[in-house]
């Protein structure tokens, strides 16, 4: 096996172990998009969301990409706490390839993510979602290159910030426009025209509107197309980025 | 034969105020089985010299050879052959003594079997066999300096680079690090480059002074005779010794007033 491929699963295993042996954490991950999905998600039932749809295919799809927006976003923050104590030099000094250093800690957060949307599909399913598996085999997609997207833009800001008090900021600043334009709580197409306008230049938009048209069947209207160009793009950005910063000594 | 060889060794930071010549130029040889004290007042340049040597930070200038390996053109092979413990040490408080060492194992490459073997070997010698199950975070100062140095050893590297070893740690500790550095050094040639605040561990411990100011190698030689020719007699301590020759702690031209 490839030193980049057994480093990666090691590095993996390492924040996989991590991240089982902080229980609070772990439930509350499971527990806050289903809060969402329970006191938010009933509010739409009778409302005219436009789309073919009911509005559980609508509310469902924002809450998983609002899910990967959040979690892969604050990735980093742990990074962060390593390089205070330490750890990331010790690691840096040993041969392990650097692409598996950010790899590994990308896929846990990738297994997590999807851990997390199939309790919460689950959920939804039982509260009356009603998807097609294909459709929903689909978003789960988007959700897992989103979260390998914003997962090392992440850990690359990780690299370059000192503090978790730096980092923060940085974070809410992105996440908190980005979410209210990418309409994951309600479609874009209900609001004025310039609000709309402008949710297009944010890139997960195009995301919830792919895994919108997946959760409802719409394979063929080309958003699901141009969601899949938007998301490699992103991704092939954000890795190559990433990868650099774990690459480049001094961090 | 000499393990580590420098030749003006020097990293220039580029900061908002302009550059910042942090190392301006090290020449330096290290031979095999020695310890190698390496003095300085703060920010006289030893954590940058010491980040270069260990991959850290790529030089600006200079050339250096590390156990065998160029250090600008194969930092990789630099890796495979030396050991790091950082001042931090770098351990998570919530992992185990044995995941800890069993992964570092694993980072260089050792299979699972060997890694997990490696550890116990090195818990043994080290004094770390009962403190195997528990959380780093659960170690004291002492122990968890031990565990460091375990952490750098698990490859068996021919260089073990320290950061200021037993700086935090209590009297009992520290002599007993000593004679663990010892103990490498004349058990497996070890070859030890440590930093140090304290004159006393530097004059107990290594067999040779190097002494750093302003990103210069000011003065080297064994304590003795650093002692002899600085200090003004083999008598004289080691810290008069070391403010003759970086002139701090007198009132010398850092702190003379312009005007009296």
């Amino acid at each position: 096996m490839p030193h980049v491929l057994s480093d990666t699963a090691l590095v993996f295993g390492r924040y996989a172990r991590q991240t089982l042996r902080s229980t609070p954490a772990l439930v509350f991950g499971l527990i806050q998009p289903l809060l969402f999905l329970v006191f938010f998600g009933p509010l739409l039932n009778d409302l005219p969301l436009g789309g073919d749809g009911d509005s559980w295919q609508i509310i469902v799809p924002g809450i998983l990409i609002q899910l990967g927006l959040f979690s892969a976003s604050f990735a980093g923050i742990g990074l962060v706490l390593e390089k205070r104590l330490g750890i990331i030099e010790r690691m840096r000094v040993t041969p392990v390839s650097r692409l598996a250093l950010l790899m590994g800690r990308v896929l846990k957060d990738v297994v997590q993510l999807l851990v997390q949307s199939l309790v919460l599909v689950a959920v939804a399913v039982v509260m009356g979602l009603r998807a097609p598996v294909a459709g929903v085999a689909i978003g789960f997609v988007f959700v897992g290159v989103l979260t390998v997207s914003l997962a090392s833009l992440s850990y690359a800001l990780a690299m370059r910030v000192a503090t978790p008090q730096e980092f923060a900021p940085v974070i809410n600043a992105v996440t908190m426009p980005a979410m209210l334009l990418s309409g994951v709580l309600l479609p874009m197409t209900l609001g004025p025209r310039w609000l709309d306008v402008v949710s297009h230049c944010v890139p997960f938009r195009y995301l919830v509107d792919g895994v919108r048209a997946a959760f409802a069947g719409e394979y063929g209207d080309g958003k699901i197309a141009l969601a899949s160009l938007v998301a490699t793009g992103l991704a092939v950005v954000a890795v190559t980025l990433g990868a650099r910063l774990f690459r480049q000594a001094g961090a | 034969m000499a393990v580590l060889i420098t030749s003006g060794l020097a990293r220039t930071f580029r900061t908002k105020h302009g550059p910042v010549e942090a190392v301006r130029g090290i020449d330096l040889t290290v031979e095999e089985g020695e310890i190698l004290g390496f003095l300085g007042p703060n920010g006289a340049g030893k954590t940058t010299t010491l980040r270069m040597l260990t991959t850290l930070l790529p030089p600006t200038g200079g050339t250096a050879t590390v156990a065998g390996h160029d250090l600008a053109r194969d930092p990789a092979g630099v890796r495979r052959r030396i050991g790091y413990v950082a001042q931090s040490g770098g351990v998570d408080p919530t992992v185990s003594v044995r995941e800890e060492l069993v992964t570092q194992g694993r980072l260089y490459r050792l299979t699972a079997q060997q890694a997990a073997a490696r550890a116990a070997e090195l818990a043994e010698d080290l004094g770390l066999t009962e403190l195997l199950d528990r959380p780093c975070g659960a170690l004291s100062g002492g122990q968890r300096r031990r565990l460091d140095i375990a952490l750098g050893l698990v490859h068996r590297p021919r260089i073990l680079f320290l950061d200021e070893p037993t700086t935090g740690l209590d009297p009992a500790s520290r002599s007993d690090l000593w004679d663990l550095i010892r103990r490498l050094r004349d058990e497996h040639r070890m070859t030890v480059f440590l930093t140090t605040h304290y004159l006393d561990e530097a004059d107990a411990l290594a067999d040779r002074l190097v002494i750093v100011d302003h990103g210069r190698i000011a003065a080297e030689g064994t304590s003795a005779r650093l002692k002899a020719a600085y200090g003004g007699s083999p008598e004289a301590t080691l810290q008069d010794t070391f403010i003759a020759i970086t002139g701090r702690g007198t009132p010398s031209r850092d702190t003379a007033p312009l005007a009296v």
